[in-house]
């Protein structure tokens, strides 16, 4: 005789009281499979825990992004944001779609160029360029964004002693009624730094000011401060025109566009309180038509867009290690993935499914990594079927920020995964091993032998 | 193993649904939940109920065990059984 289907015993509380009339159903859809393969399979051939990226989702996101703009705007240029994710395969995803590189580091700049995107086609921000990166970036025709005055005359210095022309754009910050003001990066627009850096830019004989550039921030959640940006953009890119009888190339207004996820402490799923992509779009867009230039002297719109491509397309799949009651009664679920491999835990309550179907019954539970620290927590509450020992758990929308800003500690980091659109399954970074950690260390000689009683 | 015991007015019923009239709080139950909370109230000991459940489910001696063990940790939280 066939036994019946098991279900851990579970108790639930009915609580009476005020209901949530905006919230989404909490219990979240069971994923058994990644564009088609199924997660079992990837885990039993690469181990757990372990990345998986889509590259199908990757190039639609790019491709709808391309198009919102696109649709609005007829010069429309992106930039892959390289810390968002700097894995080789993501970054030639992009590329093979079209977008340049942006960079914010030399060591960013280096990985750009040894996948073979040319000087030409990277935009160099970020306040920390030195001499050696900003000489390789004038020579090798970089579009260098400038963000402060120091930064100014070293590259005035630089490109005098080169004799060669750099092509720059300032970074300008302005009060777009936000907090945070972003005002540590870039020239301020309000107090005329800015205008006074063009003005230096525009007397110089060696730079060439091709571009404006701001980026006001971080996961924006609303459209106005993108169009009270732009708006000041073309203010100071109608000051050039006039000033100066020059026609800028492009205006590049950053990136920021939230993506799924959704923040701790705020109390609305993100996709039901955040605008759509076409809603920023237009904020984006319309003010640059204030512009009043005809259509082929309109600058390019670059975008440095990042979480928003990339977010969705990044699976981290683990394994449930154990079970515990806390001492209020709570459950709590231990995975084999931890904080250490998603820093944006610490800012976002990440979305985490089922991978097997796990039954009806549902219940309120913490996840915490398998750190033996407090801070390991994934989520502090989230509605749960049962889980028990080897079942797995898929966190979602962690494209973006993972993989760059991940730590290798207590253990090491494992193995990414690209889904290919023809369903295959590529190893896009190899899983750590101890000799990869402790291979840059050196032991004094006088350290190297002890003998314990 | 400890044994425990129910209270005699808590009422179950037939869908899982669970009534403390001295307190007026509620609980659902799940299959096995509801099946675990009825063998308690017939004074099954512990080891009979595992070996119940090993029985007509299709679970192994130690999952049952955990489970009910941690069945009984939710019980004690919410004031659901007494130890004897």
């Amino acid at each position: 005789m066939s036994k019946k289907v098991y279900e851990r015993p579970v108790i639930i509380k009915q609580h009476s009281g005020l209901m949530n009339k905006f919230g989404s159903s909490p219990v979240q859809p069971t994923i058994t499979e990644i564009d088609g393969v199924a997660v079992n399979n990837l885990v039993e051939e690469y181990g757990s825990p372990l990345f998986v990226f889509s590259e199908k989702q990757i190039r639609e996101n790019q491709r709808k992004m391309l198009r919102i703009f696109k649709t609005r705007y007829p010069k429309v240029q992106f930039a892959w944001s390289y810390k968002t994710n700097y894995l080789s395969a993501v970054c030639s995803v992009f590329h093979q779609e079209g977008s340049w590189a942006e960079v914010v580091s030399e060591y960013e700049y280096q990985r750009a160029r040894k996948l073979g995107v040319s000087g030409a086609n990277i935009i160099f921000n970020g306040p920390d360029k030195s001499d050696s990166a900003l000489e390789t970036a004038v020579k090798e025709k970089a579009k260098i964004h400038i963000d402060h005055f120091d930064e100014l005359y070293q590259l005035l210095e630089i490109t005098e002693k080169l004799d060669l022309k750099a092509n720059v754009a300032i970074r300008v910050n302005m009060d777009v009624g936000i907090y945070p003001k972003w005002d540590r990066f870039g020239f301020n627009y309000e107090n005329g730094e800015a205008a006074h850096a063009i003005k230096r830019i525009m007397t110089s004989k060696t730079l060439n000011l091709v571009g404006l550039h701001t980026h006001i921030g971080t996961y924006i959640m609303a459209t106005e401060p993108y169009r009270l940006a732009v708006l000041k953009l073309v203010e100071l890119a109608k000051m050039v025109h006039a000033q100066y009888e020059t026609v800028l190339e492009y205006i590049d207004v950053g990136g920021g566009l939230p993506s799924k996820n959704t923040l701790k402490g705020q109390y609305l799923d993100a996709e039901q309180l955040l605008p759509s992509y076409e809603q920023y779009a237009d904020a984006i867009t319309s003010p640059l038509f204030d512009l009043n230039l005809p259509p082929d002297e309109l600058p390019t719109l670059f975008l440095e867009t990042g979480r928003a491509l990339i977010d969705d397309a990044g699976y981290l799949i683990s394994t449930v290690l154990g079970n515990k009651r806390l001492s209020n009664g709570k459950r709590a679920i231990i995975i084999d993935a931890g904080v250490n491999y998603l820093f944006t835990s610490h800012w976002f309550n990440h979305k985490i499914v089922p991978a097997q179907n796990s039954g009806n019954f549902t219940e309120n539970a913490a996840v915490y990594g398998p750190l033996c620290m407090n801070i390991d927590c994934l989520r502090e509450d989230i509605v749960l079927p049962t889980q028990k020992k080897g079942d797995r758990l898929i966190i979602l929308f962690v494209g973006a920020y993972s993989v760059t800003q991940w730590m290798q500690f207590i253990t090491t980091r494992p193995k990414i995964t690209m889904v290919m659109e023809d369903k295959t399954v590529e190893v896009i970074r190899e899983d750590e091993d101890l000799e990869y950690i402790i291979s840059p260390e050196r032991v004094p000689e006088k350290l190297t032998s002890f003998s314990l009683k | 193993m400890e044994n425990y015991k129910i209270p005699d007015n808590l009422a179950v019923s037939e869908e899982g649904f669970l009534f403390l009239p001295a307190t007026g709080e509620s609980f659902t139950l799940n299959e096995i939940g509801k099946i675990v909370i009825g063998l308690l109230k017939n004074g099954s000991s512990i080891e009979e109920i595992i070996e119940r459940l090993t029985e007509e489910f299709d679970v192994d001696e130690h999952t049952a065990e955990k489970d009910v063990n941690d069945f009984l940790t939710q019980l004690k939280n919410f004031r659901l059984v007494e130890e004897i």
